[in-house]
């Protein structure tokens, strides 16, 4: 039963829109014309794919967008997200050498995604499969990583088969990425770009449960995990059983698939957590209806992991910042639903082991916040299913690789993306991914030659 | 406040700024409206026997964002009668006596025919008279125009035509589609012109449109080469002008003409030896509004460099420009980088290694991104002892100020090329490195 605010359908799709727009074609020749066409330029030195971004942009200026495609597909196959999602003003734009003149960077991911646009709308596919080698390769998890490993390996000519447990392809990026950034659909739609260079996308297994790692193990000569994390992490506070409380992942995953006037809403929303999934978690609260949003924060501002954009779009959205303030409790009213949460102060030390500065309670500086729901944003759990497979190294439940090869301590199998760097952008599992496809062709191909020596 | 007023062979003129002969001054309606804004003068559209035009006309050059850097067209003369065109001159000038308005005329190749239209054209009050011998396209098919401009006889012979009926001065306007339009100017003047006017348009085809194979523009799927103007002839207007300018025996006032859009463009052609300048696209693109900060600009710039008339600046620039083989050999320039201005975008460094001579530095940049950190200022290094001084990293480098070419004291008197051959004359034992170390002393 819901009590909450009730927005419009019309409302709410106008709230969750393209925050980023696409181009039409004559900004995108304006855009594009402010590139300085850099040599050695700082942009391809930023993306963690190497895409060769004053090449696809001068080929968006010569109007050969199939081209320009082609120059951001052969290096970064989910071109479309990235363009998309990218928190580019760290990445690319970032390094844009017209921010050292005091001018505007080159609006590098939506140049992007313009060019990517043309193909993926017009089923146009830029991308060739190699010559079958023979070379066999599963992957788990269908996620960014998984996705640019396979695609990759098809451009080397192995085959590849992605197992996922859930419905749709995508990972995160269909089931995790703030609706009004992009929407399920089209991550799914650029996941059938894929697909067309036959990589096998199987949804719905899960592997240990539905499928054995053994049986994997025994189809394929090797395997790559792409699994990314796990469920949110725990508060470890008292709000079990008491309705109303919701965990980051849940909710943002039902803003993406359930519609939004499915997705419960409080009025007054508690979010619990200061890094880019919290900030996701507020601004979609608000996008929703509720009328007060609180951001809840153990330290200061300059200690939050969110990105500055991030951070300004959220007070944009008229999200409120308890800064420096802990969760204790959560107050059931008489029928178990939350109605208060409460908080106590901290205060700031010198930094901790995180390098950002330890907090403290300060004794007796309990208040409560007025609140109808508690969402939880504090960071993902590291996957147990892991430790079922032998002789993996772990690193505080990270998959430990080889840098070059993405290859784990157990040699048949390679990993990538979230589960190797414990959470990090969908570009760089993308670059994961790809990195490991050449790392497993060139370990296949180095085992088949020593079978014909033999 | 500077004088802008400018006399032209005899006749006064507010200012330097008038529009050429074009679509802008086809109708009294435009040329009035030209005036208010603030115009000093109109060549009007080249009176003739009306023409039928086609559709469409024009065609132009974009560069990035940047719309008709150059324009081609394959319009003829006016398409109006000529008794409408002398009334609507006569009207003009009514109502703007101090504005200077010039007949441009083109008629066939008959001595009578040219003597009827130039005493109409006197009939009408206009001040000057303008033989347009200079259309590249449709007209010279006719036997007219640049059939005319091109021909040295026929030039002096029309305008001794011309001369023997008019009474007001006479401007040959000459066509760039020769191979020396300072011979060209030459025959005007024998003819009697008392100046003239450079450049028309340049004979050009614009570009093949890449999906229908017709050239543009397209008349029913065909096209015809035509004229080229606007900012990206100014270069060649500018060197035709001055070779104008520089000849012994011409010595005739020039209207300048090509791809002016502003003042500075304007002073430029003042400053080669134009008294007047003329205007085309630029009208076309903007309108007449451009005109204010011309006039404003000019201004400000005589009065900024202690000029009282415009009239002084005429041709200063003129003897600055000399034969390549009277340019000093022996002065050196090197480029300088400021670390502080560069922004990093290596465009220098490519210039040099694959442009020029492999005289800049650049490591390979580092990976990275600001989520590790600032990220290093990477700036690219001149190898000064291998520098030419040829400019081209300072012209592509996108940052005003940032790479400049410094004079370096080389310690070694001029010497340019012809002193050098004579100097190897007069020592065959000496390699040309040491006669350029010792410079003019070489002897
Ligand atoms: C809320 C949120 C917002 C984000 N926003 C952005 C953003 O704006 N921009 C950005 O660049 N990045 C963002 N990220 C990060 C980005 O989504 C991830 O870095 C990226 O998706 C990691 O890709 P991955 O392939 O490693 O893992 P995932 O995308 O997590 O994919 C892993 C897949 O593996 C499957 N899986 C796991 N175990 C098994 C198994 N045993 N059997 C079968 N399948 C299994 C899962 O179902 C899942 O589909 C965000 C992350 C979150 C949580
Ligand atoms: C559409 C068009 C029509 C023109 N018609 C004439 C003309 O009738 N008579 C003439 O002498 N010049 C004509 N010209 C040439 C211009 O007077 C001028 O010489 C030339 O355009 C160069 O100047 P600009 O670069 O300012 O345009 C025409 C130019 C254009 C663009
Ligand atoms: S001036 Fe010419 S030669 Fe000297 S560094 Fe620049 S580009 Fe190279």
């Amino acid at each position: 039963m819901h009590t909450g605010p009730k927005l419009t359908p019309e409302q709410l799709e106008e709230n969750f829109a393209d925050i980023n727009p696409p181009l039409t074609p004559s900004l995108a020749l304006e855009a594009a014309s402010r590139c300085l066409f850099c040599y050695d330029a700082p942009c391809i030195k930023a993306c963690p794919t190497e895409i060769n971004i004053p090449q696809f942009i001068r080929q968006i200026l010569t109007q050969n967008l199939v081209g320009s495609a082609r120059t951001i597909l052969s290096a970064n196959v989910l071109g479309h997200s990235c363009g998309r999602v990218c928190p580019t003003s760290v990445l690319c734009e970032g390094a844009c050498v017209l921010n050292a003149e005091g001018k505007k960077p080159v609006e590098i991911g939506r140049l992007q995604r313009h060019a990517v646009d043309h193909v993926l709308n017009r089923g146009i596919n830029v991308l060739k499969a190699g010559k079958e080698n023979g070379q066999r390769v599963a992957m788990i998890g269908a996620g960014p990583a998984s996705l640019a490993c396979a695609a990759e390996l098809r451009r080397l000519g192995c085959a590849a088969v992605i197992f996922d447990s859930k419905p749709h392809p995508g990972g995160l990026n269909t089931y995790g990425i703030a609706a009004y950034k992009m929407r399920a659909e089209d991550s799914v739609r650029e996941t059938e770009m894929i697909r067309a260079l036959g990589v096998d996308i199987r949804n719905g297994v899960t592997i240990g449960r539905d499928v054995s790692l053994e049986q994997l193990e025994r189809e394929y000569d090797a395997i790559f995990l792409g699994v990314g994390l796990g469920e949110t992490d725990d508060l470890n506070i008292e709000a079990d059983n008491i309705r109303r409380c919701a965990d980051a992942l849940s909710f943002i995953e039902k803003t993406k698939t359930n519609g939004f006037d499915h997705v419960q809403i409080g009025t007054q929303v508690a979010v619990i957590g200061g890094g880019n999934t919290a900030i996701d978690v507020a601004t979609a609260a608000r996008r929703l209806g509720a009328e007060v949003v609180y951001m809840i924060y153990r330290r200061s501002r300059e200690e939050m992991s969110a990105f500055d954009y991030e951070y300004e779009l959220a007070k944009v959205d008229g999200v409120t910042f308890v800064w420096q303030a802990a969760p204790v409790r959560v107050v059931p009213d008489a029928r178990g639903r939350a109605q208060g949460l409460v908080c106590v102060k901290t205060e700031l030390g010198p930094p901790d082991s995180s390098s950002r500065r330890s907090f403290r309670p300060i004794p007796g500086s309990e208040f409560t916040l007025e609140v109808d729901m508690v969402v939880r944003a504090l960071g993902q759990k590291k996957l147990a299913f892991l430790q079922d497979i032998p002789n993996l190294k772990l690193d505080g439940g990270k998959v430990v690789v080889n840098a070059e090869t993405m290859q784990t301590a157990n040699p048949k199998y390679f990993a990538g993306g979230d589960c190797v760097n414990g959470g990090g952008e969908v570009v760089d599992a993308v670059a994961h991914g790809k990195r490991a496809a050449r790392g497993i062709h060139a370990a296949l191909a180095a085992q088949q030659r020593g079978v014909a020596h033999a | 406040m500077p004088d802008l007023s400018i006399n032209f062979c005899g006749v006064r003129s507010p200012n330097p700024f008038w529009l050429a002969s074009g679509p802008p001054t086809n109708t009294a309606y435009q040329v009035m409206k030209a005036f208010d804004a603030g115009w000093g003068g109109a060549v009007w559209k080249t009176i003739g026997d009306p023409i039928i035009n086609t559709a469409s006309r024009y065609g132009s050059i974009d560069y990035k964002h940047e719309r008709m850097i150059g324009l081609n067209n394959i319009e003829l003369i006016s398409d109006r009668p000529i008794e409408t065109n002398f009334r609507e001159i006569s009207e003009v000038k009514k109502r703007f006596p101090k504005n200077t308005v010039v007949a441009s005329l083109m008629v066939e190749s008959k001595r009578e025919t040219w003597h009827d239209i130039v005493r109409r054209a006197q009939d009408s009050g206009s001040d000057l008279l303008e033989l347009n011998f200079g259309c590249p396209h449709g007209m010279s098919e006719r036997g007219m125009g640049a059939a005319v401009g091109q021909v040295p006889e026929y030039t002096t012979m029309i305008t001794t035509w011309v001369k023997e009926v008019a009474t007001i001065p006479v401007i040959v306007k000459l066509t760039p589609n020769v191979t020396d339009v300072a011979h060209m100017a030459s025959a005007a003047k024998q003819g009697g012109a008392g100046a003239v006017s450079l450049v028309n348009t340049f004979n050009s085809l614009v570009g093949v449109d890449l999906d229908t194979y017709a050239p543009r523009p397209n008349v029913g799927g065909y096209g015809s080469h035509g004229g080229y103007c606007g900012p990206s002839v100014k270069p060649i207007a500018l060197h035709m002008v001055s070779s104008v300018a520089k000849h012994p025996t011409v010595g005739v006032p020039i209207s300048g003409i090509g791809g002016i859009a502003n003042w500075q463009d304007a002073t430029e052609f003042i400053l080669l030896g134009a008294t007047s300048v003329q205007v085309c696209t630029a009208a076309m693109h903007y309108g007449f509004r451009i005109v204010e900060d011309m006039i404003d600009g000019l201004s400000q710039y005589l009065e900024d460099k202690g000029f009282n008339s415009v009239m002084d600046l005429v041709g200063k620039s003129v003897n600055r420009i000399r034969d390549w083989g009277d340019l000093d050999l022996n002065y050196k320039i090197v480029a300088r980088i400021d670390p502080q201005l560069c922004i990093g975008c290596n465009l220098c460094y490519i210039a040099c290694e694959d442009g020029a001579h492999q005289c800049i530095a650049a490591a390979e940049r580092p990976r990275g991104d600001l989520r590790d950190g600032e990220i290093a200022k990477h700036v690219p290094r001149i190898l000064e002892d291998e520098c030419v001084g040829c400019n081209l990293c300072a012209l592509v480098c996108p940052v005003p100020g940032c790479i400049t070419m410094e004079q370096l004291d080389n310690g070694r008197a001029t010497m340019s090329w012809r002193q050098l051959q004579e100097a190897r004359g007069r020592n065959p034992q000496c390699t040309m490195g040491d006669l350029l170390a010792k410079g003019t002393a070489a002897d």
